[in-house]
């Protein structure tokens, strides 16, 4: 009798479940239907555990852990919603709201933005930080896009999408703390930089801080599951 | 051994060592120019003497300090000038003059970490090894399997000096059998705190220490190359590493057929680029690969999966400063040093308002009040001592109240505060409480690389409400909002550095909340550092 | 029982909160029969009664005029109502802030004026430094994102709370929607 492929059983919001061994915790729960926020994650990337929407509590842990890194463990009790996660995650989006210019009824991601509809699935309703409104650039130097770093999350999409998939590696995060920033090349305007004009990453962007030039969101909704299908047919090849 | 006997001999042919201090302090002073001076006088005198530059002494405050021996005399303020009258001293009467009294200072304190500082020269690895130097690493390589070495390091009870206290023994066997071709060591010395210079000192009094802790690391864990980061701040340990890397590798302790032994190992420098993140240890690996120097979650650990994907050990240097020693001495006798759970010394570097500012190692377990009012002499100036800041940025105030708390890790963690890297900044009634958690926060902010939302946003925020409740303009929502965030960024944070960031506001609110609510309530700062003060005094001053 | 007064207030908004609250049309009359209007832009009521039971309040506070009108309605209401992006996050009068109060007033009175180019002193009411939301000035008790929020969504948060009920606004509406 061979031995069965490596399969582990465990716990997720009181649900039991069944996993490949070398599965994540947000992987095993979308399977299942238990909807666990992100920001920072798409399935196609190498994944960060930036955006710290996922964390979700392991039991005997005292630590939160992202879910979209975390292994899944044999007997492993994981917990994705409660009281408290809550809070922190209507809190890191406040944070966010708050950090640089999100004018949602003047942004071209209207209506198709994962910020936005992430504040309304965790019923953010207002943000109770001061705004920091800092002065950025917009960058619409590039014959195609736009890139307007006042709706910019930092969530590092379009530096691993260029880097992993598309292979350019045209997108990088400049500078520290709150004064970080995405660049292209060392800094050069998107324009005259070394983009190949493929536009993924404009397609993965969660908000409007890339986009098409002259298209607005919601009639013009991103595809960024094109992702998973390029790694399957890249995979059969 | 041999190396040993020569370098011995050497030093009896002088009747008198004169010992000046070059390390960053005392050299910051001209140490270097009185060190040239005093070897012209020794010339000049005829004397059986010998002047050379040695590492620092501890008692910073003092310096430019100079040391002679065997009569083991301790100088300070020692000017250029004053060197003839001091060579001439020798064999006489001490130039008392210039003589440093700190009985207290030095009889309390326990050096094995600092043992060769001040009294070797860092540039000269002979001077190293006719201190028992690289005889832990002979002894190893010839007589000691690595799991022995790794169980004598596990028995000791020494833990991880870098701030977290993780027990060093038990890391070094989890690399070890971590399986993976390559494996690496690492010496983490990108000390960054403010206030904090003890992996500096080390490094420019004693280097061959650091070198022999890792050569002995890599034996253990079975790795073959290392890499010391340090921060490129440091130039004068950077110049001082390079030099020893080099002597160590002529005399054989490092490169391949180490000892005639079939052990090779080899250590390159990497300079940092002076991010405090990087002291984290997945952001210094990062750094070192040559990419962003940021922090990545954990698991998987740097044991398992670091250093170019492959198993890596990091500790700080202070934590491979105290592994010769050990070898040397065997577990037993270095368990038998410091408290429960916390054994051996604790290197500290002690400022802010206090008498003898410097370098100090004590045994753990002392207390605190034993070392900022014995060791430290208290406030100077007739101030009163308001609290010490342990655990840099990360770490918290402690009060008076808990000045007679024993200093162990555990201890100060159930204090709130930490352990830290081993900065110690004593306060007094001339500190803002609200000020000192502003100060730490603004650090944090600056310091934070910026890839989760938490720390980056989340500073940013605490330091406006801070400056808010400092400026006297805050209300008692702002200061339930600060707490809110305190417990987010606390808990949501990627890596240490934003998980740690509150800790200096909790600390403060937790011993201090009265002076909190004093800014927000009368718009009044007892210290008299913020502004709010100011303001409510010019009002005063309009109503009479 | 008496009629629940409401009020609704116009600050520094462009009055499409109001236009969006009127297109609840014929329900309006419905609604109309349980609350009395006792101040808005809609009606010529010159003064904030002394005692409101529920106020919509649409706009930023961008001026010194906003910040005084602002407290005053806080004191005198039971329950405060942030209506509209523009009260609940600053919104679209909040993009000035970037650059400044100085800067604004020099674009928009000198720089694309020809004639007679000068920033006013008088009768124009001092702008704050920076366009904040309601929130950070005076407690408010319910929000309303929403840019602006759909008549659909103002006749389930009127009729709830008509009936003394607290809506799932999250659930109706989003910043920008």
């Amino acid at each position: 009798m061979t031995v069965a492929a490596d399969v582990k059983t465990l716990v997720i919001d009181g649900k039991h479940v069944s996993a490949g061994g070398d599965q994540t915790v947000l992987e095993v729960a979308r399977e299942n239907n238990i909807f666990i926020p992100t920001l920072c994650h798409l399935d196609g990337l190498s994944d960060v555990g930036a955006c710290r929407l996922c964390l979700v509590e392991v039991k005997n842990s005292n630590k939160l852990t992202p879910a979209c890194m975390l292994r899944v463990e044999e007997g492993m009790e994981v917990t994705t919603t409660s009281e408290r996660l809550r809070h922190y995650r209507q809190t890191i989006l406040e944070l966010l709201f708050a950090e640089r210019n999100h004018v949602c009824s003047v942004c071209v991601a209207n209506g198709n933005c994962e910020l936005q509809s992430l504040a309304q699935s965790q019923g953010l309703t207002h943000v109770r930080l001061p705004y920091r409104n800092p002065k950025l650039d917009v960058d619409a130097s590039h014959e195609r896009f736009v890139a307007d770093h006042n709706r910019c999350i930092l969530c590092t999409r379009c530096v691993r999408v260029c880097a992993e998939v598309e292979g350019a590696h045209v997108w990088d995060v400049m500078g520290r703390g709150v004064d970080s920033m995405v660049i292209t090349d060392l800094h050069q305007p998107w324009g005259e930089s070394s983009c190949t004009r493929c536009g993924k990453c404009v397609q993965v962007c969660p908000t409007g801080a890339l986009s098409d030039k002259g298209k607005l969101g919601w009639d013009h909704p991103k595809h960024p599951e094109f992702l998973t299908y390029l790694n399957m047919m890249r995979e059969a090849q | 051994m041999q190396i040993a006997e020569t370098v011995n001999a050497e030093h009896g042919k002088f009747d008198h060592e004169v010992n000046v201090c070059v390390a960053l302090g005392c050299l910051s002073q001209h140490s270097d120019q009185l060190k040239d001076a005093l070897t012209k006088e020794a010339a000049a005198s005829g004397k059986r003497c010998r002047v050379r530059q040695t590492g620092c002494m501890g008692l910073c405050a003092a310096g430019p300090l100079v040391l002679v021996e065997p009569s083991e005399t301790l100088y300070g303020g020692v000017r250029a000038e004053d060197a003839k009258e001091l060579i001439d001293s020798l064999g006489e009467q001490p130039v008392e003059r210039l003589a440093v009294h700190r009985e207290n200072y030095f009889e309390r304190q326990q050096h094995i970490v600092l043992e060769n500082s001040g009294y070797i020269d860092p540039e000269k690895i002979d001077e190293y090894i006719g201190r028992d130097g690289y005889r832990a690493l002979v002894k190893v390589l010839t007589e000691m399997t690595p799991a022995v070495v790794i169980e004598q390091i596990s028995a000791s009870g020494l833990r991880g000096r870098g701030g977290g206290g993780y027990p060093t023994g038990l890391k070094w066997s989890t690399v070890a059998k971590s399986t993976g071709a390559q494996k690496y060591v690492i010496c983490n010395a990108d000390e960054g705190d403010p206030g904090a210079f003890m992996d500096r000192s080390v490094l420019e009094s004693d280097p061959q220490r650091v070198i022999e802790g890792m050569a002995i690391a890599a034996y253990a864990v079975g790795a073959t190359k290392g890499y010391i980061y340090v921060r490129a701040e440091y130039p004068l340990a950077v110049s001082r590493l390079t030099v020893s890397l080099r002597e160590a590798r002529r005399r054989g302790f490092l490169g391949t057929n180490i000892c005639g032994t079939a052990f090779a190992f080899d250590i390159e420098i990497r300079l940092g680029a002076g991010a405090f993140v990087c002291g984290e240890e997945t952001a210094l690996i990062a750094s070192i690969e040559g990419l962003r120097g940021q922090p990545r979650p954990r698991p998987p650990y740097p044991a398992m999966s670091g250093l170019f994907g492959s198993p890596t050990l990091i500790n700080n240097v202070e934590t491979f400063a105290n592994v010769p020693p050990i070898l040397r001495n065997g577990a037993d006798w270095y368990s038998s040093i410091g408290a429960d759970k916390s054994k051996g010394t604790k290197v500290f570097a002690l400022t802010g308002r206090i008498a003898n500012t410097g370098l100090i190692e004590v045994p753990m377990g002392m207390t605190l009040r034993e070392i900022v009012f014995d060791i430290g002499g208290g406030v100077p100036n007739g101030g009163k001592f308001k609290a010490v800041q342990t655990g840099g940025p990360s770490g918290g105030c402690i009060p008076e109240e808990h000045l007679d708390l024993p200093v162990t890790y555990d201890a100060l963690i159930g204090v709130g505060s930490m352990m830290g890297s081993g900065g110690m900044i004593v306060m007094d009634d001339t500190s803002c409480m609200v000020n000192v958690a502003r100060f730490f926060v603004e650090f944090c902010m600056t310091e934070s690389c910026g890839k989760c939302i938490p720390c980056r946003a989340g500073t940013v925020q605490m330091f406006q409400l801070l400056t808010k409740i400092c400026d006297g303009v805050a209300t008692h929502a702002d200061l339930d909002l600060l707490v809110d965030l305190c417990d987010v960024i606390k808990n949501t944070s990627l890596c240490g550095l934003g998980m740690t960031a509150p800790n200096p506001v909790l600390s403060t609110l937790r011993y201090f909340k009265h002076e909190y609510l004093e800014h927000i309530e009368q718009k009044h700062c007892r210290a008299g550092v913020c502004a709010c003060g100011s303001r409510v005094m010019a009002g005063e001053e309009v109503t009479a | 029982m008496s009629k629940t007064k409401l009020a609704t207030v116009w600050l520094d908004g462009c009055s499409g909160c109001h236009m969006s609250f009127l297109d609840m049309d014929e329900r309006l009359l419905d609604l109309s029969s349980q609350f009395d209007l006792v101040f808005s832009p809609l009606v010529d009521f010159k003064v904030y009664p002394d005692s409101v039971d529920v106020a919509l309040v649409e706009g930023a506070i961008s001026s010194v005029e906003d910040e005084r009108k602002i407290h005053h309605i806080r004191e005198h209401t039971k329950f405060l109502v942030a209506m509209g992006d523009c009260a609940v996050a600053g919104n679209v009068p909040a993009m000035r802030n970037p650059f400044g109060t100085a800067a604004i007033l020099k674009r928009a009175y000198t720089e694309n004026v020809s004639a007679q180019p000068q920033i006013p002193c008088v009768i124009v009411p001092e702008l704050l430094e920076k366009v904040r939301p309601v929130h950070e000035f005076v407690a408010v008790d319910m929000y309303i994102p929403g840019c602006p929020p759909s008549a659909d969504t103002f006749f389930t948060v009127l009729t709830e709370l008509l009936a003394g009920r607290t809506p799932d606004v999250g659930s109706l509406t989003r910043f920008g929607a």
